[in-house]
């Protein structure tokens, strides 16, 4: 069925009914509760946790499969964004233009960029796309943004103004991005007993995009192609002395995996109908390699795993400051409160991004593989036992994994 | 005419003249074999052939058409394939991925955007890298990470991934070099077999005497970049300037 094997399509089933049942999965404390600051199941953030799992996607066909570590991701992630909002301003609110043209404009950038990169590889290719990465991000912040001809607007970023033309847009239309006048904000709330789930439009339409290009991401680890993609990590040499050009290989990876960014970056514009020159930046590049390796490069899952780990840190972490820890620890005696507040105080709030990096070290030193790693691992530690020789045939047959 | 022509090649790196003025005609259908003590060329002129280095002047027509400025992986696809020095193999591939890859290469040319399709789609390529497997039987290994294998079996496989190729022109550098002597002796009757079994052209460089002595049906030796003499082997074992070139080596 859907031309998968078992395995595969457990993995997509497992992946659409964690996605469809988010709002429930990622609320788990009722909403009164002093852990309510956990859940993570508001619009907001869950449309964030699937667009930056197509985000690490794609850029695990990429980094995942050729092994070409790629700095300059977030550039074709921006140019999505500008792209749908051009259509915002001047079209339509609808957004399925936006976002189909968010990614052919990504596609023909990262055509450009993966061209004159992929002349190298290694450590050059990356700087090369870092390189390309930041000058897109100064023509984005100041250059392209001036009286005279204002594509990105600069500082403030672009968007829509009550003046813009809109030609197609009707009155009857909600003034907001929506998909044939359903709009991406509107939003159900179910309240059983002290628990609250939102539905969001938004949410599932990214849900169902992103089940669509992970369908196609697994389809073409398994195909042919994606074999070629992991030969040209395991022998680039052998490659080429077997007759096969690694070059339109890697460039066709690279603009798939470009494809994907630029399909994020509409998405985002189309949940919220900005685009800023910061989301080119290098910090964002590098967010997705990171996504990418804590979650386990060249695996199917990891990459969707690792998006998740990363915002929800991001976004939890980051809220909890010194006075909810005073609240935590009022049991304790005070002086000993004091000095747990001050221990863990560089952690949290603004200093996320320490315990993120400490997880990350931990995750690259003990799980190279990463969180898929760690899974497999507690698998194979409950369920050694049931594991028979029917396991160890399919693992023989999707060495990707 | 043969085959393969080199004709006046030189190379030159630095002050160093690698090749100096090699001619070479391989015939069809024949084991041709390079020899020399070390640093006499035989590698700097593989590299000619394969497109990985470009003689400073000479030609190198291999079947009527010059390779000179070819890509490496266009020289293939014209019907030369190479067997490294140190087996070069997709280490993280399985052995039967290791030997769809020169399939796909041969039927679909040097790139084809195949992300859609899934291997059981490919039953030609499928039976195909089944059949030369069963050929140098490793059909047993086939779902085995290539990594783990020993180096005599990384040899044999990177063999099979040239010969399911149908290549014309086989070229050989040291493919014992480093091997024991049963692992040398294995290569010798696989050679052989290869030999007997398809209609191949090949062009072995070697140091080792045995192997040399076992195979080829004409040799040439170099020395210091240039050929020294080629005739066949039972003659060359006699010649005196190929006994001095060796320092008695050749009486091993």
């Amino acid at each position: 069925m859907l031309g998968l094997n078992f395995r595969d399509r457990s993995l997509f089933f497992i992946v659409i009914a964690l996605t469809v049942l988010a709002p429930f999965i990622l609320n788990p404390f009722p909403s009164e509760s002093s852990l309510a600051q956990f859940n993570a199941g508001y619009p907001d953030l869950m449309q964030r946790f699937v667009i930056f799992g197509i985000f690490a996607i794609g850029f695990n066909i990429l980094f995942g499969l050729t092994g070409y570590l790629s700095f300059g991701h977030a550039a074709f992630l921006g140019v999505g964004s500008y792209a749908a909002v051009w259509v915002f301003k001047l079209f339509t609110y609808n957004v399925l233009p936006a976002i189909i043209l968010a990614v052919a404009v990504a596609g023909l950038f990262s055509l450009l960029i993966g061209y004159v990169s992929l002349r190298r590889s290694g450590i050059y290719f990356s700087i090369l796309t870092l390189a390309f990465a930041q000058m897109s991000f100064a023509l984005a912040y100041s250059v392209l943004s001036n009286p005279k001809f204002n594509l990105t607007n600069g500082e403030t970023g672009l968007q829509v103004y009550a003046d813009d033309p809109q030609w197609l847009h009707r009155d009857s239309l909600p003034d907001l991005p929506h998909l044939f006048g359903l709009s991406m904000r509107s939003n159900y709330q179910l309240d059983i007993g002290a628990w609250t789930f939102n539905f969001n439009v938004g949410y599932y339409l990214c849900v169902v995009i992103m089940l669509i290009v992970f369908y196609i991401a697994i389809r073409l680890f398994r195909s042919p192609f994606g074999m070629m993609l992991r030969a040209i990590k395991s022998n680039q040499q052998r490659l080429n002395y077997t007759g096969l050009n690694s070059r339109p290989y890697t460039l066709a990876a690279f603009v798939i995996s470009g494809m994907y960014a630029g399909l994020a970056g509409g998405l985002m514009a189309a949940m919220d109908p900005l685009a800023g020159a910061e989301r080119m930046q290098w910090t964002a590049s590098g967010e997705v390699v990171l996504m990418v390796i804590l979650g386990g490069a060249g695996t199917l899952i990891g990459p969707i795993l690792g998006a998740g780990f990363i915002k929800y840190f991001e976004n939890i972490f980051s809220k909890i400051n010194d006075q909810i820890l005073h609240q935590w620890f009022a049991f304790l005696p005070d002086g000993l409160e004091d000095f747990l507040v001050f221990i863990i105080h560089p952690f949290i709030g603004k200093g996320w991004h320490l315990t993120l990096g400490i997880l990350f070290m931990l995750v690259v030193i003990f799980l190279p593989g990463g969180l898929v790693e760690g899974g497999q691992r507690l698998g194979k530690l409950f369920g050694r036992r049931k594991k028979t020789e029917d396991a160890a045939k399919d693992a023989a047959n999707t060495p990707a994994e | 005419m043969g085959i393969l022509e080199v004709k006046g090649v030189n190379k030159r790196f630095g002050g160093l003249q690698a090749l100096g003025d090699v001619n070479l005609s391989v015939k069809e259908n024949t084991v041709h074999a390079i020899i020399g003590p070390n640093g006499a060329g035989k590698s700097t002129l593989l590299n000619c052939l394969v497109g990985k280095l470009i003689p400073d002047t000479g030609s190198v027509m291999f079947d009527g058409q010059s390779v000179l400025g070819c890509k490496p992986h266009q020289i293939n696809q014209m019907g030369i394939s190479r067997v490294f020095q140190t087996p070069e193999i997709f280490s993280d591939l399985t052995v039967l991925e290791n030997i769809m890859i020169p399939c796909f290469a041969k039927r679909d040319g040097s790139f084809r955007l195949h992300a859609f399709e899934s291997f059981a789609q490919e039953k030609d390529i499928l039976e195909k890298a089944e059949a030369i497997l069963e050929d140098v039987n490793m059909a047993d290994k086939r779902h085995m990470h290539s990594a783990s294998m020993s180096r005599g079996d990384k040899r044999r496989l990177e063999m099979a991934m040239c010969l399911v190729q149908e290549p014309r022109l086989l070229l050989l550098d040291e493919p014992t070099a480093g091997m024991a002597r049963a692992d040398t002796n294995n290569t010798i009757d696989l050679l052989k077999q290869i030999n007997d079994q398809r209609d191949i052209t090949m062009c072995i460089i070697e140091h080792d005497m045995h192997v040399v002595f076992s195979l080829a049906d004409r040799i040439t030796v170099l020395a210091q970049g240039r050929p020294l003499v080629e005739d066949a082997p039972e003659n060359i074992k006699g010649n005196p300037k190929v006994q001095e070139a060796y320092l008695g080596e050749v009486a091993a």
